[in-house]
């Protein structure tokens, strides 16, 4: 290499950070965990997703698990997002909540307080409670919601740190079933507004950054899918072109044809 | 005694701390203070008797016959 001329890399053209709780994320892509075959594939998926935030799950430790999935979210960087899920009652998340702030040494969690394991739908008496209570013991609460504005609401004004609605039901991959809700949702809240759960593909990304979400959570699209690495990447631009999209301005949507070409100066034929 | 450690019965010594059952359980070695000596982070919490104990209280809370402990960690999910 001569030593007149160093290419230095270029600076991110455009930080985009996505400030929660006065973190800034650099990756408005949140990851899950659940469905992954293997914690080194796993590993290769998040790290190609590029996201800054990861959520896992707590359970009984094992001896007999290998590799710790913690550790492996501390050597890369990524900021750990504990969750509650399997939890049925308020009292039953706020106990996991306690025990993740205690284990994982954060006050973030991603609360989630579902009905039954047929729908995995949270239960949203379930979900006022526990989140007015973890909000009272100080932890920052993002709570995994129905798509119901007034819901999402409510929720804020409890306190939550930010809300997070389900696009479809967890695992489904249905995509955003009511995209007129999630709208709503996003232009009378105050606090971030994450699209979680239902996500099938890059396209379902694209399109909650585009209904004005500020961040996606998704798992199974990426750990489930035929090569989660690949996948993984294909959500980070899916989420940097839907937001790009958003701040851009779409055109409206017009019943008729406009023609984008003059008509004037075409050549005339006899 | 014996007390229950994630729903199994364990036998430990005769007023055994949380410190010890977390030591013995992960073979990590724990400084008082809860943290392990590796200075590597220990990423489990404990629950005793369904109340989550703070890791500064692990050394100064004995287990009695008969307790239930929950010792958990961050797993894949969600």
């Amino acid at each position: 290499m001569t030593e007149s001329t160093t290419l230095t890399p270029a600076a991110p053209s455009r930080p985009d950070s996505l400030v929660i709780d006065g973190v800034a994320l650099e990756s408005r892509l949140i990851m899950g965990t659940g469905g992954a075959p293997s914690l080194d594939g796993l590993g290769a998926a998040l790290v190609a997703s590029g996201t800054s935030l990861t959520t896992v799950a707590m359970r009984r430790y094992s001896p007999a698990e290998s590799g710790s999935l913690f550790q492996l979210l501390v050597d890369h960087g990524i900021r750990v997002l504990p969750n509650t899920a399997g939890c049925f009652t308020a009292r039953d998340a706020v106990l996991t909540a306690e025990l993740a702030r205690e284990a994982l040494e954060t006050d973030w969690v991603k609360l989630e307080v579902i009905a039954d394991e047929h729908t995995l739908l949270p239960d949203a008496v379930e979900l006022v409670d526990a989140t007015e209570q973890l909000v009272n013991r100080g932890f920052k609460v993002f709570a995994y919601t129905n798509d119901d504005p007034v819901l999402a609401l409510r929720l804020e004004n409890l306190g939550a740190t930010a809300v997070m609605p389900l696009g479809s039901p967890i695992g489904t991959g249905l995509g955003i079933l009511n995209p007129h809700n999630i709208e709503l949702i996003v232009s009378r809240a105050n606090v971030p507004v994450v699209l979680d759960a239902g996500i099938g593909t890059a396209s379902d990304a694209a399109l909650a950054m585009e209904l004005g979400c500020d961040a996606v959570l998704l798992a199974t699209a990426v750990t489930r899918a035929q090569n989660p690495a690949r996948m993984g990447e294909a959500f980070k631009h899916a989420v940097i072109a839907g937001r790009l999209a958003k701040e851009a301005g779409r055109i409206p949507r017009r019943e008729h044809a406009l023609a984008s070409s003059a008509m004037e100066g075409r050549a005339e034929f006899l | 005694m014996n007390i229950t450690l994630n729903g199994a019965p364990r036998t430990v010594a005769d007023g055994a701390s949380i410190t010890a059952l977390v030591s013995e359980v992960t073979g990590r070695a724990l400084a008082a203070d809860g943290q392990a000596t590796d200075g590597q982070r220990l990423g489990v919490a404990v629950a005793h008797n369904s109340e989550v104990v703070p890791r500064s209280q692990w050394h100064g809370t004995a287990l009695a016959d008969g307790d239930d402990v929950e010792l958990v960690t961050a797993v894949q999910g969600g």
